[in-house]
């Protein structure tokens, strides 16, 4: 069967977030992801120019109950909903679904609704009662091994091993995401960091420092998508999903021995030929970040860079705003907020709108937001010439 | 071997009860297809290559490389904290399967990957062996 075309034929009408600096600074244990949801939900409506009756599809992220997010909302009979879990790598593919069922004619206006309430309720990525004993019997745990960022550790201390990555690359990143931050009124942490301070932040899992970290909070964001005839007619210009692209890589652990170097490799390939512009011709790159060796990973694997050469790739100048490839320029999930994707996708769409102040990059026609975790994936956005 | 071992324990189960009976007998046992050959690890139910259920349990030579390894500083299970820093290795053994561990009989600071390593087990509960790996003596 001939493979849908789906350039530009979906675009985002309409993104909203919660905010997520003041939200880090008032904890609340009774704030409601459904809440979070809801209030990035508005935000993006009011963004887009629809009504909620309009909209008939709902996908929620992070958020339990698509049910009980649709009856918050008041939205009872969506042709097009469902769930899917709370992991960073759903962000984009929430968008790639929606977009998939808006092609295909089972929903016009898709409303992909992610809410966490993960600062206020203490989630933790490590450690608890039986924190990594699986099904197999075998625990990490015993060891004393857990979480995310203890996993990408190994990523990236066997990538210094076969290339002699240096720390200070690492450094570079959470710099260049603090620099970006404290041009976003809404980041958590705005407060510049030098090299030094980098380099003095305490270990969390050695070599991964403190400001390797991403920030978890609170908060919500909303991405609305339509057709691209119909977002032509509404308050924002659109922008569209110009390509797309994912594959798994699945084995008995995060850690993974290539660093997703082979199905990044499979998303770039299918992502790229896909589209009229090339990696030469980004304005932006949002690039998934939980932890800062993720970036390498993703550039790497995408072929910004040859494999094994990010460590001399990134550069202070060429991932700054005004650089070759301006990187995560709210401030990514070290300094604006863990956000698991989210408050990523959405600075893509606002740079590509020319809609981020003191941020913005110049000339920004088109971005890219790219995620590597066991499922891997990428979409390329692009707004009208 | 204390009786107030205090840090997580595995819960062996049907599929993984013959791996932690081995490394109670001090023996590195791993999933070996009857078909194919393959070794694989952790356990389940068939052969991840060619789907067959038909498996035995071998013993695997208990040699291997450190593939990577952190340190941990952070203070995610309380039962570890007198541990901290304490090291946390990604062992890839011989037959090929990786496992996490620990290193042990020698400093943090001297672990390095690709180093050569050999399972020792760790009695840690009258039930559970750990398998740990120290360097090679060469």
């Amino acid at each position: 069967m001939a493979a849908l075309d789906l350039k530009d034929k979906v675009a985002v009408a309409g993104v909203g977030n919660t905010s997520f600096g003041a939200l880090y600074r008032d904890l609340d244990a009774e704030r409601s992801p459904y809440e979070m949801g809801a209030q990035a939900f508005v935000a993006a409506l009011e963004d887009s120019g629809l009504t909620k009756d309009e909209v008939d599809g709902v996908l929620v992220c992070r958020i339990p109950d698509y049910a009980r997010m649709c009856d918050v909302l008041g939205i009872r009979y969506p042709r097009f909903v469902n769930v899917l879990e709370g992991g960073g790598r759903q962000a984009s593919l929430t968008l790639q679904y929606a977009a998939l069922a808006i092609a295909a004619g089972q929903a016009d206006v898709v409303a992909c609704i992610y809410g966490n309430n993960g600062r206020s309720v203490g989630a933790r990525y490590g450690g608890g009662a039986g924190g990594g004993i699986n099904e197999t019997g075998i625990s990490d745990a015993a060891f004393g091994m857990t979480s995310p960022g203890a996993s990408v550790a190994h990523m990236f201390r066997r990538h210094q091993h076969l290339y002699g990555t240096k720390e200070e690359t690492l450094g570079h990143l959470a710099i260049n995401n603090r620099l970006n931050a404290a041009l976003n009124p809404n980041a958590v942490m705005r407060d510049p960091i030098s090299m030094d301070d980098y380099l003095n932040s305490r270990y969390i899992a050695e070599p991964l420092r403190l400001l390797d970290y991403c920030l978890i909070n609170d908060g919500g964001v909303c991405t609305i998508l339509t057709s691209a005839e119909r977002a032509k007619s509404l308050r924002k210009p659109p922008v569209y999903l110009h390509s797309m692209a994912a594959a798994g890589d699945f084995n008995h652990q995060y850690t993974v021995d290539d660093m997703f170097y082979t199905p990044l490799q499979m998303v770039a390939k299918e992502m790229f030929a896909a589209s009229d512009f090339g990696r030469e011709d980004l304005g932006v790159a949002e690039i998934y970040d939980n932890f800062t060796p993720t970036l390498l990973f993703t550039l790497e694997g995408l072929g910004f860079c040859g494999r094994g050469e990010s460590g001399d790739w990134v550069t202070p100048e060429r991932i700054a705003r005004d650089g070759e490839l301006p990187l995560n320029t709210s401030g990514g999930h070290t300094s604006e907020s863990y956000m698991q994707g989210w408050a990523l996708l959405a600075e893509a769409v606002r740079q590509v709108r020319g809609e981020c102040g003191e941020r913005q990059v110049a000339d920004c026609k088109t971005a890219l937001y790219a995620c590597a975790a066991p499922i891997c994936s990428g979409i390329l956005f692009r707004g009208d010439a | 071997m204390t009786s107030d071992y205090a840090k997580p324990l595995p819960r062996p189960n049907r599929l993984s009860q013959p791996f932690w009976d081995g490394t109670k007998r001090h023996e590195l046992l791993l999933q070996k297809c009857n078909d194919c050959g393959h070794v694989w690890f952790p356990p389940s139910q068939r052969c991840p290559k060619c789907l067959s259920t038909e498996y035995e349990w071998s013993k695997a030579s208990g040699r291997g490389k450190v593939w990577s390894w952190i340190v941990m500083w952070q203070r995610y299970f309380p039962a570890f904290e007198a541990d901290i820093p304490y090291n946390v290795a990604y062992v890839e053994l011989e037959e090929g399967p990786r496992l996490m561990t620990n290193i042990v009989g020698c400093d943090n600071d001297a672990i390095h990957c690709d180093m050569a390593v050999e399972v020792v087990f760790e009695d840690v509960t009258s039930e559970i062996s750990l398998p740990k790996f120290c360097p090679l003596s060469s």
